[in-house]
């Protein structure tokens, strides 16, 4: 996973509240077996639209996006988080997002941020003609005419996302106390584990 | 003594294997449900690394949402193959992994097989108290037989086949209180949908929603799934019900459930589960049974709940802004007006399936409303999806196939179908469609769909009329 630190660039000043992944990624987008190339069907539906924010020329290559409330609410699929991956995006800024897709957005090297809705409004505004700069070590978002917004990170997340962390390895450090879990649970409810059939 | 405690704090408290410093708790998961669409590249990152699965004795695979619903087998028994080249990709990924890892896994044409959360409390796989995930955000359904159960994400799938653990925030819990008794006509399905509209699709985010009250407990399990199912769509991670008697005597004698002695202890133990007096949720809702009315939605959010003798919403009737907002572009999208009688929204399709409404108590409940009547002809597509092939054969042995077909309704076999339209089970671009599903956004049902969110009974009702239509009045 690639680490990430600091994201500068133009943002996609979407806005939008309640983007479910079915819009993030439609369903039939979802019928591989590969992680890759997504992107192409990411916001398929916004993008029927000839003059959607995602197809104008200066949103190209775009490392941030800005949405409203609940972003990736809906269907649990993790194709959502590889579809922005694969468009480019690193940090999405939104108030509030679906706890699975903040988790999963994470686990792909894309980074959540949560600001409040007069943040984002403003940032909405800058967005359409400048750039934006997010700092994830000192948790600030930033623009040229001196806004400063911080934001909150659960720091572990935080961590894996700037070290670049695989959450496997790191449970794997684990496997005594999962081990000793197991077998007490084997002791204490032998019953626990599915009856053979 | 010790403090009071939930449901919820219950089942977290003996699960975690390890606190972290910030919170974070690594979490044992007693059981893993895959399937073909969220586990390929799961297992593709699996064998990248070299790593095994840790539980395979803890994990069920059982393809469900690619299947197509027509026919798997020709006449003589033999397979048929499956035509979309991707769908049958997903499938001979899952069909070679679970073998290769050891993994238990129910085929396509096997009879047990069906819908994941169809799938999982029918097999007694899921029980009471365990911690149960599966790449697919209805997990949460299984919360409906008291089992803290949740959607994860394809890395997290890895995660679990890896180490049968995960890494978690412990969530905030909500109580969610249905009181008194619900008139006729009133399903599981239209108190979630109620319960939905009431807190918003967003209401429950970051917390875990216990249903309680007198009318939740007077559902069936199978009412109980329904409605723990869409937790989801009310923001919340995960449902739960209580176990009770009625879970322990629907549970009891089922393939991988506990036996003898080990049933004994089991149910001991369940009953120690239920929210202690004195315990507090971070947050409560009370509803009364009494005001919840067959429900339809008309947007293509599942919070756009009205009873169906409502009207289409006008966007400005909206106190927030951004609602006003997304409702019209929700009437645009679902070409209604404001100030609509549902009743009078006509509907060319219908979809009576999905992990919500797909259980016996369903087909029963539609078979109820359609007996003896026939579709109209304006409804061009009517399909019934049983939820598993023990389902569908239940339901054949009730005679209920016979029932829908006679009236004009195609009965499939078991599969998502056109819940998420992986499959060729699609309403087409501009229609309508009358469905027991838990979604209706945008293109959900195929591309350019248009979903009405109803039980199965108004479903039956709209299949009669050929519009949206008050299930009671057929019932009269
Ligand atoms: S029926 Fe629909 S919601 Fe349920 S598991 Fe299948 S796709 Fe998901």
């Amino acid at each position: 996973m690639n680490p990430l630190d600091k994201v500068e660039g133009r943002a996609i000043p979407l806005g939008l509240k309640n983007v479910d992944t079915d819009v993030i990624i439609p369903a039939h987008w979802l019928k591989t077996v590969s992680r890759e190339g997504m992107g192409g069907g990411a916001f398929e539906s916004l993008r029927a639209d000839p003059d959607n924010l995602f197809d104008r020329p200066e949103y190209q290559g775009a490392p941030i996006l800005i949405a409203g409330d609940n972003f990736g609410c809906g269907s649990s699929r993790e194709h959502a988080a590889w579809a922005l991956g694969d468009l480019g995006i690193r940090v999405v800024i939104a108030p509030s997002y679906s706890d699975i897709f903040s988790g999963n957005a994470v686990k792909n090297g894309i980074l959540p941020v949560v600001l409040p809705q007069a943040a984002i409004d403003r940032l909405i505004e800058v967005a359409k003609t400048d750039p934006i700069h997010v700092d994830l070590e000192h948790q600030t978002v930033t623009t040229q005419f001196q806004d400063r917004f911080t934001f909150e990170i659960d720091p572990f997340r935080k961590m894996c996302l700037l070290e670049g962390l695989d959450e496997i390895s790191l449970t794997e450090k684990s496997d005594a106390a999962i081990a000793a879990y197991e077998q007490k649970l084997d002791a204490e409810r032998p019953w626990m584990r599915p009856a053979a059939a | 003594m010790n403090r009071p405690r939930t449901l919820y704090e219950k089942i977290w408290d003996a699960h975690v294997i390890e606190r972290r410093p910030d919170g974070t708790c690594l979490i044992f998961i007693d059981r893993h449900l895959v399937h073909e669409v969220t586990s390929p590249q799961a297992f593709a990152g699996l064998r990248a690394s070299g790593r095994a699965v840790r539980r395979p004795d803890l994990t069920l695979a059982v393809p469900d949402h690619n299947v197509p619903t027509t026919p798997r087998k020709d006449a003589n028994g033999n397979r048929l193959p499956i035509v979309d080249p991707e769908s049958a990709a997903q499938l001979a990924a899952l069909e070679k992994n679970a073998p290769e890892y050891g993994i238990r896994y129910i085929d396509a044409v096997a009879a047990e097989q069906g819908i994941v959360h169809v799938v999982g409390p029918e097999q007694g796989f899921s029980l009471p108290g365990t911690t149960i995930v599966c790449g697919d955000s209805h997990t949460a359904c299984h919360g409906g037989i008291g089992a803290l159960a949740f959607g994860i994400g394809t890395s997290e799938v890895e995660h679990v086949l890896a180490t049968q653990t995960l890494l978690l925030q412990p969530a905030k819990t909500m109580e969610v209180r249905v009181d008194g008794e619900v008139g006729p006509g009133v399903s599981a399905k239209d108190i979630i949908l109620h319960i939905t509209g009431t807190i918003g699709a967003a209401g429950g985010t970051g917390h875990v929603i216990e249903y309680t009250g007198s009318a939740i407990r007077a559902l069936s399990i199978e009412g109980r799934l329904t409605v723990s199912n869409m937790a989801i769509e009310g923001g919340a991670r995960a449902g739960l019900i209580a176990p009770d008697d009625v879970t322990f005597a629907y549970l009891k004698g089922r393939p991988y459930a506990p036996k003898g002695a080990d049933w004994d202890a089991a149910v001991d133990y369940w009953r120690s589960l239920a929210t202690d007096p004195g315990a507090t949720y971070d947050k409560s809702v009370v509803i009364n049974a009494a005001d919840i009315a067959p429900s339809v939605t008309w947007g293509t959010s599942p919070e756009d709940v009205v009873p169906i003798t409502g009207v289409v919403p006008d966007p400005a009737s909206f106190a927030d802004p951004s609602k006003q907002a997304a409702a019209a572009k929700s009437l645009a999208y679902m070409g209604l007006e404001p100030g609509t009688r549902m009743q009078d929204v006509a509907v060319e399709n219908i979809f009576i399936g999905s992990c919500t409404n797909s259980r016996i108590e369903d087909m029963r409940a539609a078979a109820a409303v359609i007996k003896g009547r026939h579709k109209a002809d304006t409804v061009k597509w009517a399909i019934v999806v049983p939820g598993s092939g023990l389902v569908k054969r239940q339901a054949e042995a009730e005679g209920l196939d016979r029932i829908f077909i006679e009236a004009g309704l195609e009965w499939r076999e078991p599969g998502c179908s056109a819940c998420l339209a992986m499959n060729p089970d699609k309403v087409p671009p501009g229609e309508r469609c009358a469905s027991t599903s838990n979604r209706n956004f945008v293109g959900r049902q195929g591309p350019g769909s248009r979903t009405h969110l109803v039980s199965p009974a108004m479903a039956a009702a709209a299949a009669v009329t050929g519009r949206l239509t008050d299930v009671r009045e057929l019932m009269r």
